[in-house]
């Protein structure tokens, strides 16, 4: 294909289409919790493409007050929109998930406190980005906020081994072996890489658009 | 970049970063143990208590929906009294965080049930035996 970006957006689709087939045809129906644990198949590779968002941003961040390339400000911009979309799904699919397992819809336990603070931040983010007039500025200020942000990253990721918490620890992102079965990671595995494919088109597209936004005003 | 820049934002990072863990640290003990319960339990107080659900403890009353169990932390038990259906989850031998208050009589009166559940996610080994087994025996009245 001549465009990679429109080819990069069928992968993205193909992966999808792939996952939904492994979460809801080809895994087993999980031994303890039964069919609601195929919810993770979205929660899990939301908030790690979350992660990965914010990540992006804080490597950018840094780059553009180093180089102040434009280019650099608008990967931090189209990233921290797309990581800010995601962090919302898995908010939501948690909470459907925890409605039937725990108990509860919603709960002030350290894990879901640092996350809805980190979804804050970033959506304040956003939000200083849209305040600013000048874009030199707008890009330098959203630059400190995208690296001094990238702090909550690792609060929501140890929360749940630092704190008592309702929420389990990591079943993948953790040291040693992953206590699920094979066909569980396998079928995670696949909607992991369908979700950053999904990523890589968003930021792409939305960093090509930012560039004509800009042009247009320049 | 300016020095100045640089100092600032670090000051500002290692202020919020501190302010985050202090804060969390201070007012986030989300739940406390049987064995902290019993230490300084205060009549009346309202408390979020963690622990195991003591296996041999559990009884549902269907009719009432009177729900009692054991929560245990290996050191302490406690005795928890609540009246409805408890989550899917909820089970002996399982994690389970409750929220009430310290009754005087000695009891902790739960207004809400909430399962724990661990981080392992098995198949079932055998699907059709496992999910027939579990059939019959709900068929059969027995409690969950």
């Amino acid at each position: 294909m001549k465009d990679p970006q429109r080819a990069l957006g069928w992968l993205a689709a193909i992966g999808l289409a792939a996952g939904l087939v492994v979460a809801f045809g080809i895994a087993p129906r999980e031994a303890t919790q039964g069919n609601v644990q195929r919810i993770m198949y979205l929660h899990v590779p939301a908030i790690l493409v979350a992660y990965l968002a914010f990540g992006v941003v804080l490597v950018a961040s840094t780059t553009y007050l180093w180089r102040r390339a434009a280019g650099a400000d608008r990967l931090a911009h189209a990233s921290a929109e797309v990581g800010v979309i995601f962090t919302a799904i898995n908010i939501a699919t948690g909470s459907i998930w925890g409605k039937p397992t725990w108990g509860t819809w919603w709960t002030w336990d350290a894990r879901l406190t640092s996350v809805s603070i980190m979804f804050v931040i970033y959506l304040a983010y956003l939000l200083l980005r849209a305040m600013l007039e000048d874009r030199e500025q707008a890009a330098r200020f959203a630059a400190v906020l995208g690296i001094v942000a990238a702090l909550d990253i690792p609060l929501v990721h140890f929360s749940v081994y630092w704190w008592r918490t309702l929420h389990q620890p990591p079943t993948v992102l953790r040291p040693g072996s992953i206590p699920m079965d094979a066909t569980f990671v396998a079928a995670l595995t696949i909607n992991l890489a369908a979700f950053a494919l999904l990523y890589g088109y968003f930021v792409a597209k939305r960093v090509r658009l930012l560039k004509r936004e800009q042009e247009v005003l320049a | 970049m300016r020095p100045k820049f640089i100092v600032g934002g670090i000051v500002i990072a290692a202020a919020l970063a501190y302010m985050i863990y202090a804060g969390v640290t201070q007012s986030a003990v989300y739940f406390v143990t049987p064995a902290e319960l019993r230490a300084s339990a205060v009549a009346g107080k309202a408390y979020r208590l963690g622990g195991l659900v003591v296996p041999g403890s559990l009884t549902w009353e269907p009719r009432t929906l009177d729900l009692r169990f054991t929560l245990g932390d290996g050191t302490a038990t406690v005795a928890v009294h609540h009246k409805g259906t408890p989550p899917d989850l909820f089970g002996e031998g399982r994690g389970a965080v409750v929220e009430g208050t310290w009754s005087a009589d000695g009891y902790f009166r739960a207004g809400l049930i909430l399962a724990k559940h661990s981080e392992e996610y098995k198949a079932p080994h055998d699907a059709s035996a496992a999910g027939y087994r579990e059939l019959i025996r709900t068929l059969q009245g027995a409690g969950r």
